[in-house]
């Protein structure tokens, strides 16, 4: 009787995924066009799954070999089941023992996997969604232990007429709904929806991904993501941003509905953290809910959070493919203070299995809020409307950039048309704090004699934060003349001591290039500068001789340019051990400066650098190293804190020897530039 | 909803403005929140009508400028009326130094607003402050200066509220057709967005040129800072300095003249000038 059940059951089963797998790409497909090479994606899937993705799966041993236990069982016992059960090759003596032992295997490896997805299950952590996933384990157990059963026939350990006695029937009944069961959750559920749609539409967002540049290949490969894809603004009908779920690109569309809900974005999230109403999983999920049109009531993790509330109660918020995100009235899918809590800090993005990019969506969608709508909110308007008059978020005198180093002569190279290293100031010049460490910087490069000049009242605000709060045109404008400037002079490299400047230069200018021209050139930190520097026999320290010390990683160099080693090499040249605090490198948490933050200025509960000072004070340390104006200002923003705030170069400039005198170099292109001059 | 629910039409004067600091062309302040009054105007009496106004050359950088009241139609919560009325701008081309007002008084004629709106003074040119005068001149309206609000407007009556120094309000009643200029009294601008300026139609009319023969005889110079009268504190304690920075400037030796003719009125302000030492001989 099995024998002829099971191939109705299977074949049942995959002919309804192959129609909720129609269905479900016709919801994708909502989304608009994006240029993905198909073949190519699916050439490359494997590495990216096996590599890429068990990369990010592996920082959790436990569930990493979990997973591997139960997915891997469960295909290589869905294919062997499909071979005997399905088209009966069971049945022949050979075959069928060759094939059955394997799929005891399997199916016995998934059984075990299942065990400890249910042991997971039993006291879930708040991250993990409930709901339909609660019942995950229990249809792992019956496929798993359902095809066992039904193939101990096959093998010959039970008597192939054992289900045949007369009263074994309901026994045949009862196995078999068991593995309908099995097959409803894993095969059908892949592509209609449940638990293991992630399955189906996660393989496939990694063949498709919108930003392929982040997968590592075969020759190395930096294995990460780079900028923002650029809006076509000359286009006058294409759509400015995202306004409703189908204005993502399909293949976004696709990454949303493969999220498995596992909640490692809401851990490290910051905005999360600081009580600010951002959820990135709940994110996600109301995406999904747009794409599928609905409201939100049943999502069953925790959400947004809300002042006072606890939490912003579910169901409230509704929405559909073609209805926008945000309502201009009322409640749509997304609240719009949800959109701007984000500090794109990207920790979302690196901690999540199914390599869903959060930040690329939220930017996305303020690209329509500001650009359509002009609804930035808080302080951020007048930022941006300096940054159209004035060319930095200040509204200060382009002139005045240069008022810091009045008394260093530094060299313009307008006046030099030709120089090794262009110093890329920043914003900062204009901040009171970050002119001291550009002044350190300056002292710095000078013990090493370093060629350089800076652009002075030429250089303009890199357009980071325009682009961040979603004024796209304002960014390209920004960019556009920067890269005009830039074109004019020749130089090796350019040198920053901002790292939202370095990953602009260096990541997203090069979209906005007149083809052809200009671009070769690298960007480096400071940090990344001064290391090599130190390597080359440059720079000389004396021994530190300060107290406890931990360094905290920005966003923009750690996560958006995996620049982790150069600045802890620096400091371990001048002789600091560093005190690391627990989240730190590719799981530092951000300073909360980030994606305009501090201008959208989105209540909380906490302050996001009240939560890092906490960090370095549990490390004990008396002094933080930074690399970036942004974390320098936030973290020196808080009240009665720990620890002293100093930039690398800073600590660099107080540790420097002034080696014995050495032949001058190019210092007959700058004669009133004085190097001994004592400069911080 | 009352019965007689009021709709009225109003147009918005606008400029191109200059930045402070770079001099660069953009939306001007005065301007820009004379027509955020008016989109406040349009949400009180929904069906109201806005049109944009604005006389001068068309160059790119001033388009960019106008483009910028344009871009203020996307705002939250507008009624449906607004953003087709603001989906274009109304522009007079002239050349380059010709005399705005009376190719505004003619146009304002023709098409009958109830109420214009203006800023109180232009960022560029002469930037005399005295379109809004010669305007009401022209046209015969009632002009009310510096006005914080419009609180209603009821059977061809507005209800206005006009801003004075230190925060003082005065409520006026004006017959419409009237001007109303705004200064910076009135509520701030909202956010300019880049879609629906870029979206936003210039109906360009070429208007006569009438030269402004006076504003050809002039010299241009920059502005020279304004000297500030020092205001000298002689103060022991932090609390009476800031009692004297807190305080009401004092007239004290002011006097008040009335009824005297136009020549005696000329002579006592010639000689406090004088007195003040404000003019040079």
């Amino acid at each position: 009787m099995l024998e002829t059940l099971l191939p109705i059951l299977i074949f049942a089963a995959l002919g309804l995924a192959v129609i909720g797998a129609w269905r479900r790409i016709r919801l994708w497909r909502q989304g608009r066009s994006s240029s993905v090479p198909l073949l190519k994606g699916l050439a490359a899937l494997p590495r990216r799954y096996l590599v890429d993705l068990h990369h990010v799966v592996g920082r959790d041993k436990a569930i990493s070999h979990t997973h591997v236990a139960t997915a891997g069982g469960f295909v290589a016992a869905a294919v062997l089941m499909i071979l005997v059960h399905g088209l009966g090759l069971g049945a022949s003596e050979g075959l069928g023992r060759m094939l059955g032992w394997p799929l005891l295997a399997a199916s016995a490896t998934m059984f075990v996997g299942s065990l400890f997805v249910a042991r997971r299950r039993r006291h879930p952590p708040a991250r993990l969604s409930k709901g339909p996933w609660m019942r995950l384990p229990k249809s792992l157990m019956a496929f798993s232990l359902g095809v066992f059963l039904i193939t101990l026939p096959t093998v010959g350990v039970l008597p192939a007429g054992f289900l045949e006695g007369s009263g074994s029937w309901i026994l045949a009944l009862v196995l078999a709904a068991v593995v309908a069961w099995g097959l409803g959750e894993m095969v059908v559920g892949m592509t209609w929806g449940g638990p293991m749609k992630h399955a189906f539409a996660g393989a496939l967002h990694l063949a498709f991904h919108r930003r392929a540049e982040r997968f590592s290949t075969k020759q190395g490969g930096a294995g990460r993501s780079t900028g923002l894809k650029a809006l076509d603004l000359k286009d006058e009908t294409a759509p400015l941003g995202v306004e409703t779920p189908a204005d993502f690109t399909w293949n976004q569309l696709l990454g949303f509905d493969a999220c498995v809900q596992c909640g490692r974005c809401e851990a490290v999230c910051p905005a999360f953290a600081a009580g600010q109403p951002l959820n990135p999983k709940k994110l996600i999920q109301d995406m999904v809910v747009g794409l599928a049109g609905g409201s939100d009531a049943k999502y069953a993790g925790t959400p947004h959070p809300s002042q006072g509330l606890g939490g912003k109660p579910v169901g409230e918020h509704h929405g559909g493919p073609h209805g926008p995100i945000v309502a201009r009235e009322g409640t749509a899918l997304v609240d719009a203070e949800t959109l701007w809590s984000c500090t794109t800090c990207r920790a979302c993005v690196e901690e999540c299995p199914m390599m869903i990019e959060h930040v690329d969506a939220i930017v996305d969608m303020r690209r329509h809020l500001t650009l359509e709508r002009g609804e930035t909110p808080n302080k951020a308007p007048e930022v941006l409307d300096n940054l159209i008059a004035t060319d930095n978020p200040g509204g200060f005198a382009p002139g005045a950039r240069m008022h810091w180093a009045a008394d260093l002569n530094l060299p313009l190279i307008a006046d030099l048309q030709q120089v090794d290293v262009l110093l890329w100031l920043g914003d900062g010049a204009f901040d009171m704090r970050n002119q001291r460490t550009l002044r350190a910087l300056v002292k710095v490069l000078r013990a090493a004699e370093v060629d350089f000049a800076v652009l002075g009242s030429e250089e303009r605000d890199s357009g980071d934060v325009a682009r961040r709060l979603g004024d796209e045109a304002t960014f390209q404008s920004l960019a556009r003349r920067n890269i005009a400037t830039l074109n004019q002079y020749r130089f090796q490299q350019i040198v920053t001591c901002d790292p939202h400047s370095f990953h602009v230069l260096g990541n997203e200018y090069g979209a906005f290039y007149p083809q052809g021209q200009g671009g070769h050139y690298r960007v480096s930190h400071h940090s990344t500068f001064i290391a090599e520097l130190y390597d080359a026999g440059r720079l000389t320290f004396s021994p530190w001789e300060g107290g406890s010390v931990t360094y905290h990683d920005p966003c923009y160099l750690g996560r958006y340019n995996g620049e982790y080693e150069a600045p802890r090499r620096v400091l371990e040249a001048l002789g600091i051990r560093l005190n690391e605090m627990e989240r730190s490198g590719f799981r530092s948490r951000c300073c909360g400066g980030g994606g305009g933050a501090p201008i959208t200025d989105i209540p909380g509960e906490r302050r996001i650098p009240d939560m890092r000072m906490n960090d370095i004070e549990e490390t004990g340390a008396e002094l933080v190293a930074v690399g970036c104006p942004q974390c320098t200002a936030m973290l020196e923003g808080v009240v009665d804190k720990t620890a002293e705030v100093r930039d690398i170069a800073e600590l660099v400039a107080d540790a420097l020897v002034t080696p014995p005198a050495r032949p001058r170099r190019g210092e007959h292109r700058s004669p009133d530039a004085r190097t001994d001059e004592v400069v911080s | 909803m009352r019965p007689e629910q009021q709709v009225i039409e109003m147009v918005v004067l606008v400029s191109v403005g200059r930045h402070p600091i770079t001099g660069r062309a953009r939306r001007s302040d005065q301007d820009a929140r004379g027509l955020e009054l008016a989109l406040g105007l349009e949400q009180q009496l929904p069906g109201s009508w806005i049109s944009l106004l604005h006389a001068g050359p068309r160059s790119e950088a001033s388009e960019s400028a106008l483009r910028g009241y344009l871009g203020m139609a996307a705002g939250a919560g507008m009624a449906s009326g607004a953003d087709q009325g603001l989906q274009s701008l109304m522009l007079l081309e002239q050349p380059e130094g010709a005399d705005a007002i009376s190719a505004l008084a003619e146009h304002l004629a023709e098409a009958m607003p109830q109420l214009v709106i203006t800023g109180t003074r232009a960022e560029r040119g002469e930037g005399s402050g005295l379109l809004p005068y010669a305007l009401a001149e022209r046209l015969g309206w009632p002009l009310v200066n510096g006005l914080a609000a419009v609180e209603k407007v009821e059977n061809g009556m507005a209800t206005l509220l006009q801003a004075l120094p230190r925060g003082q309000r005065r409520r006026l009643q004006v017959r419409l057709p009237a001007i109303i200029s705004v200064d910076a009294a009135a509520p701030a601008a909202r956010q300019s967005a880049f879609g629906p300026a870029r979206r936003g139609k210039l109906e360009a009319t070429p208007v006569a040129a009438e030269l402004d023969q006076e504003l050809t005889e002039w010299q241009m110079t920059p502005a020279r800072k304004r000297p500030k009268r020092l205001k000298i504190i002689k103060a022991a304690s932090a609390r009476d300095r800031f009692k004297a920075a807190a305080a009401k400037a004092e007239g004290g030796s002011g006097q008040v003249l009335e009824g005297v003719s136009s020549e005696q009125g000329a002579d006592a302000i010639f000689t406090l000038l004088n007195e003040e030492g404000v003019l040079r001989r």
